[in-house]
């Protein structure tokens, strides 16, 4: 239980970028814990992107509610949501010009290309892993793969938006009953 | 009287946030529009220009980018109680979703077809997160440095998660964060010397 609140709560205290930023981290703290398998994880992410709410606050209270019932559930969403409730209060109560501070922007111009780069490699991992499961390989998983990252693709320079991550989760499922 | 409409606007925070949080699928930036339209547009709880510096704030400081603004709003309005009305508003409906769901769906993939279904969302989340991770990168300024930081980052964690190591993602970003700060200041100090 404290271990739960704890990793959640350096989820929720080094989460830059929104949610995709937040989910190298939290891949990290589940996976070195052994709390879920990565297959898991990824179900939940799917979860939490189609059900509404803040990302991360779904996966803490997922992996909390399967981990220690209704009480780890809420420790671990707490534990998330704690560290930005205390530094927006913070900033907004005294260090409104920290947070324009040239050292403190030098610092986040380092960091936020290293979160992309988490970002991009823990969905390369992910579709990796999926494609190549245990020293085979799955092409249909490969094709479906191409397929619905061809189709996010085509939607944003036709559509000129981005694809709804619902609508891609609903197609992705249909395929994979086929399968 | 007074603790009245104290405690009316804490409920409607909280009501409002919590009206928030039900109704947007896609997380923290799908929420900014919709916090935009209805705290400024609507109720004029915040200025346009405050919303503007909040998003800043928000993508600067870690955590849920929904949870900062229901915070920040939440404390323009009606100080800390009003804080945490708006962020235990914007949070409980997720909280209470995902709690049944999580009871729900490990009896729900037993099923056959709902665990083929998976094999293809496991899919779709991986190109979710691939696409969300090139969008950002799109939007970074094409210099040597940050292009530097995301390639190696990228490359140590990639390698590292497919030969089954584990490299620590915070330790990643505590050194880009140091080489941001030495190298950016470092920069900045010699424009400086060099315009004098």
């Amino acid at each position: 239980m404290t271990e739960l609140f704890f990793g959640f709560l350096r989820v929720g205290c080094f989460a830059f970028g929104g949610a995709y930023g937040a989910i190298p981290l939290i891949r990290d703290v589940v996976l070195s814990y052994g709390w879920l398998t990565e297959e898991a994880l990824v179900d939940m992410i799917a979860v939490s992107e189609s059900t509404p709410g803040p990302i991360m606050v779904n996966l803490a209270t997922y992996v909390g509610a399967v981990k220690g019932g209704l009480p780890g559930a809420l420790l671990a969403t707490l534990a998330v949501i704690l560290p930005s409730l205390l530094i927006i209060l913070l900033v907004a109560t005294a260090l409104r010009r920290a947070i324009r501070n040239p050292q403190v922007q030098a610092a986040l111009r380092g960091l936020k290309p290293c979160v992309i780069g988490l970002i991009i490699a823990t969905g390369a991992a992910l579709a990796v892993k999926q494609v190549l499961p245990e020293g085979s390989f799955d092409w249909k998983l490969l094709l479906l793969t191409a397929g619905l990252g061809a189709l996010t693709l085509g939607w944003k320079k036709l559509r000129k938006s981005n694809m709804p991550p619902i609508l891609l989760i609903l197609i992705a499922a249909g395929i994979g009953i086929l399968l | 009287m007074e603790r009245r409409t104290k405690l009316k606007s804490l409920g409607e925070l909280f009501l409002t946030f919590a009206k928030i949080g039900l109704f947007t699928f896609g997380g923290g930036y799908a929420m900014i529009s919709l916090i935009e339209d209805t705290c400024v547009t609507r109720k004029k709880w915040i200025t346009q220009e405050e919303m503007t510096d909040m998003t800043v704030v928000a993508e600067s400081t870690p955590g849920p980018i929904a949870i900062n603004m229901a915070t920040y709003t939440g404390w323009r309005r009606a100080g800390i109680p009003g804080a945490l009305a708006a962020t235990l508003g914007v949070a409980l409906p997720s909280f209470l979703i995902i709690f049944f769901l999580s009871a729900l769906l490990k009896q729900w993939l037993e099923i056959p077809w709902v665990a083929r279904a998976f094999t293809g969302i496991r899919a779709a989340v991986a190109v979710l997160i691939l696409s969300a991770g090139i969008r950002m990168a799109k939007k970074l300024p094409r210099k040597p440095l940050p292009l530097g930081i995301m390639a190696a980052s990228l490359v140590i964690l990639l390698t590292a998660s497919l030969a089954g190591f584990h490299v620590s993602s915070l330790l990643l970003m505590a050194a880009a964060g140091l080489l941001g700060l030495c190298l950016y200041n470092l920069r900045d100090r010699r424009k400086e010397a060099g315009g004098k």
